[in-house]
């Protein structure tokens, strides 16, 4: 292979090291209008009445919006409940109740404050498990429980009897905030045919298209969506970013001009979904030797008001919900709850974080119980090619999951440092020493709940550039470069004959959502076909110009051959040479490609199925500093291996391994969505601490390949497992360092001194003082 | 309103701005040089990051106004006569670039680093680029990438 595995810089890189990418921010128009929006002013109530007068009467206001005004669908969503413009009731204080567009980002924000909104307040419900009681508050007719998925197995109270002990902890895991660079950003401006375009920073922009066309009352067609540069996303940029580009388009269409509309940190973070929180009840059924033989799961996730993807998410973590280890005998009941909470969703890991914490953390305790090493205890569990998974699936791929671990141990030494750092209580000194492994394994793509395809297009113009565009959306992780490789691959030419174009609504068919680590697998697999589709016609010429019906062809370095068995023969011609008889033939060199995978299926009532088409498999060590006086935890030192089938480009699966690693150490130690009855107390950086350049360890990225064949090229994930094991391994370093279990995230300060969470009582600045746009 | 005059990336711009405006403003809305990003506006994130008078600012906490008369930098300067300076060459060499929405404030506090300080340490970069926050790559190859320079 030429340009598969190689570290070829991103195709989209130049521009953004220049300051020429266009982020959905820079994009402005003469005449355009600014928006604003008006809050919820509690996190549960009946909207009585909104009185718009007063701020449609001020000069430059040119449009005020409440959910009356909305001429299509007002709600969207998996649940179908998210309002684009609260109606009926507030359900949690990031809510819109109106919206503005004024001559001026300014005037806007004043006019906000004219709009008098009369309420009734109802009771709220901000605690998952309080929301489930009998007598709770409803927040939707239906009632709190978005979900309750089972999986049954075995038969779990033999499996307790036939233990020699049983291992029980409840784990508590906090909402994280996406925290993407770029707060969400939207412009729509009325086209020359009654229609409209849309220009955001959308992550999801086919469910956008589908919900933004629905509130205009307009068919699809009608309506445009152009995919900006976007700055960063991690599952975030779906439901909030279309919330805020449905806003926008509403007010294009009501004003007949276009419209910018502007998140500020301190929005995004008001109103955006978060990664859920769960509390997990984990009992275990161990044997002395250090096996398993009995595994019981109840988990409640907080929902927050909506729906979103609290199905989904859930679901990953019920297939997942014992780790990559064998278990006879399972009984899992995974519930999330709606709460008058910022509602939760999509992000990086998706279901996965929450249970490998507790499950990672069990493992390690198994260890000390039974008096073994945690990689010990690993190695005697973890699965193997062929090992049967708790929801029935035998794993007929390369299971690498042992390679992985071991990989992992003797790169960091973590046996000799982790029996060493037991040893050594040096009383004196407060700084102790630690060392953790977790591992994980996880299903690539949607798997059984969704379906699963993408589309990608290739045109070979006249003159033998090609453009490539796929309905795969590049939120910094490189897909557009690793599409770009897999085509380059296939028709054997340069990477700078390339040029990826943003995708549009209209160019290219529906691709599902780009989620789930399934950008490459998908829409890579779409872009290889599309680039088969392609060189088919090539060589249908090229048998032409051979005279030679049954040739085959090898395309490499520009040129073509023939085959000679598996080798390479007599040449035939130069790339453009070809491109050029194919045109000259009136065979234009356009095609698309579509990859469908379906072979998953589930049964709801046992949880029992082939949930993911595939699996990949992993492993983490990180090593700690504990200053046992002050709780703080310094990671010095991770090491994260990961069999990603195939590395595209080597230096992208590093760099979404670094990318991963931080942000699972910020989900482990530092970060903390808060919020206190409903209303949020970390609104921007201040207060909401993500890893900075000085808090990162040094990070060691080992790749494992074991190509894959459901994969172009044998790629399968590498984004979201990055993330989702670094948080126990950290944790299990410190339990290493101080013998502390951590059984709440973060293990920050207090959690690392004290066991609990330390809460301020008093409102904050940021808080007591009246948030909204500048 | 008050006039300002600015020097941006070597032009001279006289401009009549509002006693209020942010120099992030001024530079994005006025000049449309976008390239300067706001990410927070309360000078955590230094996506804004622009260096005035050969010292890095997040133009986010300075008001257009007290730019009177400075010397500003943007990202759109550190490129000259359309070849890239050695610090974009190296963050595209070394992957340092993900979503980029961070980048031009990273490049510029490592331009400025490196011309305080020809071949920074490793700890000196990390704290150069403190202020500078990314969500996408670790930071482990925008440091490799500065380092690189040093080296060079
Ligand atoms: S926008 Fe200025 S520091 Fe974040
Ligand atoms: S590259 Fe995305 S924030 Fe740094």
């Amino acid at each position: 292979m030429n340009i598969i595995g190689k570290r070829e810089p991103r195709v989209d890189a130049l521009g953004k090291v220049t300051g020429a990418a266009k982020f959905a921010d820079d994009y402005n128009m003469p005449h355009q209008l600014y928006a604003a929006v008006k809050y919820a002013e509690f996190p549960h109530a009946e909207i009585v009445s909104v009185d718009t007068a007063k701020a449609a009467a001020l000069s430059g206001v040119q449009a005020v919006l409440t959910a009356k005004d909305v001429p299509g669908s007002n709600r969207f969503g998996l649940g179908g409940d998210i309002r684009i413009l609260a109606d009926d009731r507030t359900r949690y204080l990031g809510d819109v109740v109106a919206v503005v567009a004024a001559e001026s980002r300014a005037l806007a924000a004043q006019a906000i404050d004219l709009i008098e909104v009369t309420y009734k307040e109802l009771p709220a419900v901000f605690h998952p498990e309080e929301a489930l009681k009998e007598d709770a508050p409803k927040i939707h007719e239906q009632g709190n429980e978005i979900v309750h998925h089972k999986l049954r197995r075995g038969n779990v109270e033999q499996g307790f009897a036939e233990a020699d002990f049983i291992l029980e902890h409840r784990f508590t895991t906090q909402a994280i905030e996406h925290s993407y660079i770029e707060p969400e950003a939207a412009l729509a401006y009325p086209d020359e045919q009654d229609g409209f375009v849309v220009i955001g920073s959308l992550q999801n922009f086919y469910t956008s298209h589908k919900a933004i066309a629905a509130a205009l009352d307009l068919p699809l067609s009608k309506v445009q969506i152009i995919q900006s540069t976007m700055g960063g996303s991690f599952g975030g940029k779906d439901e909030s970013a279309t919330m805020l580009a449905a806003r926008a388009a509403l007010l294009a269409q009501k004003t007949g001009r276009p419209v910018k509309m502007l998140n500020s940190r301190e929005d995004s973070i008001r109103q955006s979904y978060k990664r859920h929180p769960y509390i997990l009840y984990y009992k275990w059924g161990c044997r002395y030797d250090g096996s398993i033989t009995a595994m019981e799961l109840k988990a409640i996730a907080d929902g927050g008001a909506y729906v979103s993807m609290s199905p989904f998410v859930t679901w990953r973590s019920v297939v997942q919900a014992t780790g990559p280890y064998h278990c006879p005998n399972v009984k899992t009941d995974l519930y999330a709850a709606f709460t008058n909470n910022n509602f939760t969703g999509a992000m990086r890991g998706f279901g996965s974080p929450q249970v490998n914490f507790a499950i990672e953390s069990m493992m390690d305790e198994l260890a000390e119980q039974v008096g073994k090493s945690p990689l010990a205890v690993r190695l005697l569990n973890g699965f193997e090619t062929g090992s049967v998974t708790a929801t029935g699936q035998r794993l007929n791929h390369e299971v690498s999951l042992k390679h992985a671990l071991l990989e992992a141990a003797s790169a960091s030494y973590y046996g000799k440092k982790w029996a060493e750092n037991r040893l050594t209580k040096n009383k004196s000194n407060p700084i102790r020493k630690g060392i953790g492994i977790s591992c994980a394994y996880r299903g690539v793509s949607l798997g059984a709940e969704g379906v699963d395809a993408a589309s990608a297009v290739v045109y070979i113009q006249p003159d033998g550039s090609v453009n490539v565009s796929s309905g795969i959306i590049d939120m910094g992780q490189g897909a557009q470069t690793a599409m770009s490789q897999i085509v380059a691959e296939v028709l054997g030419i340069n990477l700078n004959r390339l040029r990826f174009l943003q995708p549009d609504s209209g160019r290219v068919a529906d691709s599902g959502p780009t989620v789930a680590s399934r950008g490459t697998i998908m829409g890579g697999g779409a872009a290889k076909i599309a680039a088969e589709n392609v060189r088919a016609v090539m060589e249908k010429t090229l048998r032409e110009m051979t005279e030679q019906e049954q040739a085959d062809f090898l395309f490499e370095n520009e040129e073509i051959f023939l085959k000679k068995g598996n080798g390479k023969g007599k040449r035939v011609a130069g790339f453009d040479e070809v491109v050029a008889r194919c045109y000259a033939k009136g065979r234009p060199l356009f095609a698309s490609g579509v990859r469908h995978i379906a072979e998953t299926n589930w049964d709801e009532e046992t949880g029992q199925g082939d949930a993911y088409f595939t699996y990949v498999y992993g492993a983490n060590v990180a090593e700690v500093e504990v200053d046992t006086e002050t709780g703080r935890v310094d990671v010095t030192k991770f090491y994260s291996v990961h069999d990603v089938g195939r590395a595209i480009n080597r230096s992208m699966v590093e760099g979404q391994i670094y990318g991963g690693v931080a942000m699972g150490m910020g989900y482990g130690i530092m970060e903390e969505f808060i919020q206190e009855e409903g209303q949020a107390k970390t609104l921007n950086f201040d207060e909401y601490y993500i890893p900075t350049a000085l808090d990162v360890p040094y990070m060691k990225a080992i790749i494992l390949e074991n190509p894959d064949a459901k994969g172009p090229f044998g790629a399968k994930s590498i984004g979201e497992p990055a993330l989702e094991m670094a948080a126990p391994a950290i944790a299990n370093a410190i339990f290493n360092a101080t013998g502390k279990r951590i059984l709440n995230l973060p293990a920050n300060l207090e959690e690392v001194l004290l066991g609990k969470k330390l809460r301020r009582k008093t409102p904050r600045a940021s808080v007591s003082c009246k948030i909204g746009p500048l | 309103m008050t006039e300002i005059t600015l020097n941006v990336n070597k032009k001279e711009y006289r401009l009549t701005v509002s006693e209020d405006a942010l120099l992030l403003d001024v530079l994005r809305n006025n000049l449309g040089l976008t390239g300067t990003k706001r990410g927070c506006e309360v000078g955590e994130c230094g996506a804004c990051t622009v260096i005035m008078d050969g010292k890095t600012v997040n133009s986010c906490l300075v008001l257009a106004v007290q730019a009177q008369g400075s010397e500003i930098r943007t990202i759109e300067g550190v490129a000259e006569n359309g070849k890239l300076h050695p610090v974009q060459q190296s963050f595209l060499e070394y992957d340092a670039v993900q979503c980029g929405f961070c980048t031009p404030g990273m490049v510029l506090s490592a331009v400025s680093l490196l011309e305080k300080k020809a071949h920074p340490e490793e700890t000196e970069i990390k704290e150069a680029i403190a202020g500078n926050l990314c969500r996408c790559t670790g930071y482990q190859p925008i440091v490799k990438a500065i380092k690189a320079v040093g080296e060079k």
